[in-house]
């Protein structure tokens, strides 16, 4: 067993109205603390306006390996894809 | 004035003195971001009591260009870091005095030092908060930690009894109600303190009846080798500029 801080993952909105994006990682001994850490060492040029952390192990992700059965069925299914409207100039984000 | 400047600009320095040698890259930034915020406030403090002097001295004048007795921050700030425990606990010390400081201060009728206050009243916020967490923890934490913060919180407490001891300049400026009530600031001081060192296990040493001199201009040893370090840049190369 390793004396090690956990290593958490730190997802930081830039502005209301954004998603939070994964910016990068601390270790930190607690939730608490994690935070805290994230605010420090990632929001010191005023990058965010909310932060979340989440423990790296409780995250579950997919296996590289699985990526021919998992995403390449969609590269034919074109009809699936919202990119047969007209977007209005003023609507972002999408 | 000088005294609040002078108490966050020291403290800044001792922090940033942690930088590079945090117990890890989280917790250096962390300190160096809070020596930065008291960096801050210290020049705000020093170009407002230019200002107010009127003979032309700027934040660099007050900073680099004063020696030691002409410096009034309380002692507590001037002492070494010591371990990482020491280090904690004095900060937190000297931010939850800032914050009891602060609170007052925005209805001092010096009208630029209570914007002063009313700005940095939220970032000693976050400080109290961070370093309280980290009291908690260490305090309460594996019994090598609690070991060390107790004997912070036994060497560094005689050194608050000055923070809150008015002399004439204090008891001036309550008068002219500039400055806060130290006797009401202490016991806002103390209760927060009180909370926290419970959360971490830790015992309040006894009263002692010695009372440091920095906010009159009396240091310890520290003060000088400190200073020499901070001074050196700019009395080396006058005027330099970034």
């Amino acid at each position: 067993m390793s004396n090690e801080w956990p290593l958490w993952e730190v997802f930081i909105r830039a502005k209301a109205g954004l998603d939070h994006k994964h910016c990068g990682s601390v270790h930190a001994p607690d939730a608490t603390m994690a935070l805290q850490a994230a605010r420090d060492v990632y929001t010191r040029r005023q990058e965010g306006v909310s932060i979340w952390v989440v423990r790296a192990d409780q995250i579950v992700a997919s296996d590289p390996g699985d990526k021919h059965e998992f995403f390449d069925p969609m590269q034919d299914k074109i009809y699936r894809h919202p990119t047969f409207y007209q977007l209005p100039e003023e609507v972002n984000h999408i | 004035m000088l005294r609040l400047a002078d108490g966050a600009l020291i403290l800044a320095q001792r922090l940033g003195e942690w930088c590079g040698h945090g117990p890890a890259l989280e917790e250096d930034i962390a300190f160096a971001n809070i020596g930065l915020d008291l960096l801050g406030q210290a020049r705000l403090l020093y170009t407002h009591a230019g200002a107010l002097e009127g003979r032309g001295r700027t934040e660099d004048s007050f900073a680099y260009w004063r020696d030691e007795a002409e410096f009034f921050n309380p002692t507590i700030v001037e002492l070494p870091n010591g371990d990482f425990a020491q280090s904690v606990l004095r900060a937190y010390l000297f931010v939850l005095y800032q914050q009891s400081l602060w609170a007052r201060l925005i209805a001092s009728t010096d009208a630029e030092l209570a914007a002063i206050a009313g700005k940095s009243a939220k970032e000693t916020r976050y400080h109290v908060r961070h370093l309280g967490n980290w009291v908690v923890r260490l305090g309460d934490g594996t019994a090598e930690s609690h070991t060390r913060l107790q004997r912070a919180l036994d060497y560094l407490m005689p050194y608050t009894a000055e923070l809150f001891a008015p002399d004439a300049v204090d008891d001036a400026l309550l008068a002219a109600r500039i400055g806060p009530a130290l006797g009401d600031a202490a016991t806002a001081w103390r209760e927060p303190l009180a909370a926290t060192l419970a959360k971490a296990t830790l015992v309040l040493p006894a009263a002692s009846p010695f009372l440091s001199m920095g906010k009159r201009g009396q240091h310890s040893e520290a003060m000088g080798y400190l200073l020499t370090e901070m001074q050196s840049l700019a009395r080396a190369h006058p005027g330099a500029t970034w």
